[in-house]
């Protein structure tokens, strides 16, 4: 039943957040690229007055899983290893802790695009 | 669908007559063919007349008010549902690796990172551009629009080489959100810094 609730927060946060963007979408029509950048920055701003870390805990990955926890990890990352390390830790926080997300979709980008044929895209 | 065919045929004859020289569309149609000619030209005159008013300045608006609208409500449903969906696939995945005893921490990171593959490998099939025809923002924000956005561009520049079309049209859309993404992380650790005064 635990199980089954953490399922249904992810499912109404991570649905709520993409709504919001699809109402955005829908009013100012701006390109994918620029939804992911402002919901990054979101996500961050939120972060930095700590108040997307709260979301995470109680919804999981239906916070983490929108490009909004993306930069709230970035900004988690950079804070935590700026107060353990100084700047340099501002400088080396924020890449480390999203470097697996970066990296994963790096490789599997390249491994993707040398074996796939580019299709084109249906009208 | 049979009348818009008839109709371009029709159109495509007075285009043709068009074209040709005055004593040349004497010579080359009969009477007949003439008459129907004028009453072709008869008949497309409402049409002609309607979209007198449309210009190089007006078309784009034209265009805004005649294609069809999608319901906001319907595009919200559909973001709702997909978005909801994927973050619930990466929900099970959390729980999964937090059953097989990984830390808290390790399990968000390498269940993002999960989806980011998973993604990836079904833009190669072609079969995520399809769900993003109709989920919108549903495909977009979640992270494996991230992973689409790097996957979709290195697959289709890839004819235009491995460093200036796969390596670098790879960031098209992931450069930008890397570089705010780590330009405003720096920014607001470096201030935490000046607010708490870290060690180290």
């Amino acid at each position: 039943m635990e199980l089954l609730w953490s399922f249904g927060k992810a499912f109404i946060v991570g649905g709520a957040i993409c709504m919001i963007g699809q109402i955005i979408i829908d009013i100012t029509h701006l390109t994918n690229g620029r939804i992911l950048v402002i919901f990054l920055i979101a996500g961050a701003i939120l972060q930095a007055f700590n108040l997307y870390q709260p979301l995470i805990d109680w919804a999981g990955a239906g916070a983490s899983v929108p490009i909004s926890g993306f930069g709230s990890a970035l900004v988690t990352g950079a804070v935590e290893a700026a107060k353990a390390e100084g700047v340099v830790g501002a400088f080396t926080g924020g890449l480390k802790a999203t470097a697996t997300g970066i990296t994963t979709a790096v490789v599997f980008g390249y491994l993707v695009a040398i074996i796939f044929k580019p299709r084109t895209k249906p009208i | 669908m049979k009348s818009d065919k008839k109709k371009t045929s029709e159109i495509g004859k007075v285009e043709k007559a068009l074209n040709l020289k005055p004593e040349e569309s004497l010579e080359v149609f009969s009477k007949e063919k003439q008459e129907e000619f004028a009453s072709t030209q008869e008949k497309y005159k409402d049409v002609a007349q309607k979209f007198q008013h449309i210009d190089k300045s007006n078309y784009k608006e034209y265009v805004f008010h005649k294609s069809p609208k999608s319901s906001h409500f319907k595009n919200m449903f559909w973001a709702f549902l997909v978005g909801g969906l994927i973050c619930v696939l990466g929900q099970a995945f959390v729980e999964l690796f937090l059953y097989l005893g990984m830390p808290k921490p390790d399990a968000f990171v390498l269940a993002s990172s999960v989806l980011v593959a998973l993604a990836a490998i079904f833009t190669g099939f072609g079969i995520y551009d399809l769900l993003g025809r109709f989920a919108g923002a549903g495909s977009t924000v979640p992270i494996t629009g991230f992973s689409n956005a790097i996957v979709a561009p290195a697959l289709e520049f890839r004819c235009e080489g491995m460093i200036y079309g796969l390596g670098a049209k790879m960031f098209l859309v992931a450069g930008p959100v890397i570089v705010n993404g780590v330009a405003i992380s720096v920014v607001i650790a470096l201030i935490t810094l000046l607010f708490t005064g870290g060690g180290g």
